[in-house]
């Protein structure tokens, strides 16, 4: 069973209106289970209304999305999936670690319970001695792997993450990609994965998905094919050269047609 | 020294300095060109006014700030309550919220004149409703903004979670709204001292700080008007120091050092 199937999908902001966007159109896609798939594109192409729809936070305009075989609406309703957002969200008035709570807290459990898996979620982000600090009393950064902790402490199946790691930096962010990917491993995750670096994408994923906007679309699926487990080796193998350039030329391509700019080359 | 009073002295200091040059200056002004102490009384004759009436100040406080607490108590419930109301029905926010905003910019205290018709002419009620409606339209502006305000990515958090409308107000609006309140109260507290003396100005018994300040100047004892003046300054500022300190008390990590920056 695939764990996303998007069918057909469109999305109209405004429809009518002197203001309307298509931010999507056309779009199908299907995720298989434990995969890793991640949106490329310049800004404003609609990986994160992409993203939005497939949380049933947005409804779409035309076409249909499943998720785990549901409705999206029913897989929100059961928290099938976990996201982190561009924003990290995170609410100033609880400490570092009330906020990986909350889901939890939502899905009734127990108070120990809590605390020790949100402890767990800290000691992976490598902010443990901060557990008792307030989101503002952190860096940006750290605000980012707070965020992306609270994701995770649900053990959710299928993860949506939007620019998770865009304000961290260079080796925060190596790290943290390894991170996600042994918990992946572990977990058998499936994730959509929003980001504007190419190296970022090429590393992590089984496939990139490259979009061009107005209309959003889907011009192109790159496959990675590495082989093996992917560890910082993998950055000096050949392969990851080879998708690295496969995904630039998709993206080239989007660029001489559409004007556009936003895709970091790092 | 630590450094935290360290740093209390030196933003203490400078208004100390400059008030207590300012009560000097305003004694030797009386003093050098022999103001009538119908027209200024020296700080000095003030204060002994002030002691010698020790008393009467004092009871003419009791009553005004009496007025003052009672409105404002029940002006911030009314007002918690009616703010939860109008952020569950938008329909009504749009209604009110407009009208609220624009009865707090005109002096509707002026309204006590017509209630005092309504009562006994002994009674205390009709000032304590006047301070209840200031009150209340203040706290209902400001904690309406607290519960609708919230940030987008938190609403769209909790659905992701399928949280339930009253889980968002529990973990979103409620405690969101709850700096907007001690906003407010440090608006209202004030207003609620200005509010009960303004009312006596409008009949009714003259026990209150507001018609003791009228009726000492109506008969000429300029310094003891001074001395319930002096009364009424320190009962504003009683309620102004106890509201900012409860905001202090209620702030995660420290009052006013918390940054409105970044989600
Ligand atoms: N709620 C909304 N109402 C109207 N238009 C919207 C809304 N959300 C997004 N859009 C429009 O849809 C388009 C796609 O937006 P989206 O946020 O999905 O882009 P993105 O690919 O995530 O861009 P970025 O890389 O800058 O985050 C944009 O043109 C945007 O203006
Ligand atoms: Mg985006």
């Amino acid at each position: 069973m695939s764990a996303v199937e998007i069918r057909n999908l469109g999305k109209i902001f405004n429809a009518g209106s002197s203001n309307q966007v298509d931010a999507l159109v056309d779009i199908d896609l299907s995720i298989a289970s434990g995969e890793f798939v991640s949106l490329i594109g310049p800004s404003g192409c609609g990986k994160s209304t992409l993203l939005r729809l497939v949380a049933n936070l947005l409804e779409p305009t035309s076409g249909d999305i499943a998720v785990n075989g549901k409705s999206a609406k029913q897989a929100r309703l059961d928290q099938d999936y976990g996201m982190a957002f561009q924003q990290s969200g995170l609410f100033d008035w609880r400490t570092v670690v009330k906020n990986i709570e909350l889901p939890l807290e939502l899905k009734g459990w127990d108070k120990a319970k809590r605390r020790e898996r949100a402890l767990e979620m800290l000691e992976l982000v490598k902010l443990a001695d901060f557990a008792e600090h307030f989101p503002w009393q952190l860096s940006g950064g750290m605000q980012q792997r707070v965020a992306i902790a609270r994701a995770l402490a649900v053990h959710p199946q299928l993860l949506l993450m939007d620019e998770p790691f865009g304000a961290l930096d260079e080796m925060t962010r190596e790290h943290m990609q390894g991170e996600l990917l042994s918990i992946c491993r572990r977990t058998g995750s499936t994730v959509i994965f929003v980001t504007h670096s190419i190296p970022e994408a090429v590393y992590l994923s089984n496939r990139v998905v490259v979009m061009s906007p107005r209309p959003g679309r889907i011009t192109k699926i790159v496959d990675v094919t590495i082989e093996g487990e992917r560890t910082d080796a993998t950055r000096d193998n050949a392969a990851f050269f080879a998708g690295i350039t496969a995904v630039r030329e998709a993206l080239r391509g989007v660029e001489m047609s559409a004007h556009v700019r936003g895709i970091e080359d790092r | 020294m630590s450094s935290r009073t360290a740093s209390i002295a030196r933003s203490a200091l400078p208004p100390a300095v400059f008030g207590v040059g300012f009560l000097a200056l305003w004694e030797l002004v009386v003093k050098g060109f022999d103001l009538k102490p119908y027209f200024l009384a020296p700080p000095s004759k003030i204060w002994q006014k002030f002691t010698e009436n020790f008393d009467l100040v004092w009871g003419a406080t009791k009553v005004s700030g009496t007025n003052a607490l009672v409105g404002l108590l029940v002006g911030t419930a009314f007002g918690i309550v009616m703010s939860l109301v109008l952020s569950r029905y938008r329909v009504l926010s749009d209604l009110v919220t407009p009208l609220a905003i624009a009865l707090n910019a005109i002096p509707i205290f002026v309204l006590v004149a017509v209630l005092n018709n309504m009562f006994a002419i002994t009674s205390e009620v009709p000032r304590r409703i006047m301070v209840t409606l200031v009150v209340y339209f203040i706290v209902l502006v400001n904690v309406a903004r607290g519960l609708t305000q919230v940030s987008a990515t938190h609403v769209e958090l909790m659905r992701s979670y399928a949280a339930s409308e009253v889980a968002i107000l529990r973990k979103v609006r409620v405690p969101n709204a709850v700096p907007y309140l001690f906003t407010s109260l440090k608006i209202a507290a004030p207003a609620s001292v200005i509010t009960a003396f303004v009312s006596e100005y409008f009949g009714g018994s003259q026990n209150g700080l507001g018609s003791r300040i009228a009726s000492n100047i109506a008969n000429s004892k300029n310094a003891v008007a001074w001395a319930y003046v002096l009364g009424a300054c320190l009962l504003g500022l009683t309620f102004y120091v106890i509201s900012s300190l409860l905001e202090g008390a209620a702030t995660p990590g420290g009052g006013s050092k918390r940054a409105k920056k970044s989600r």
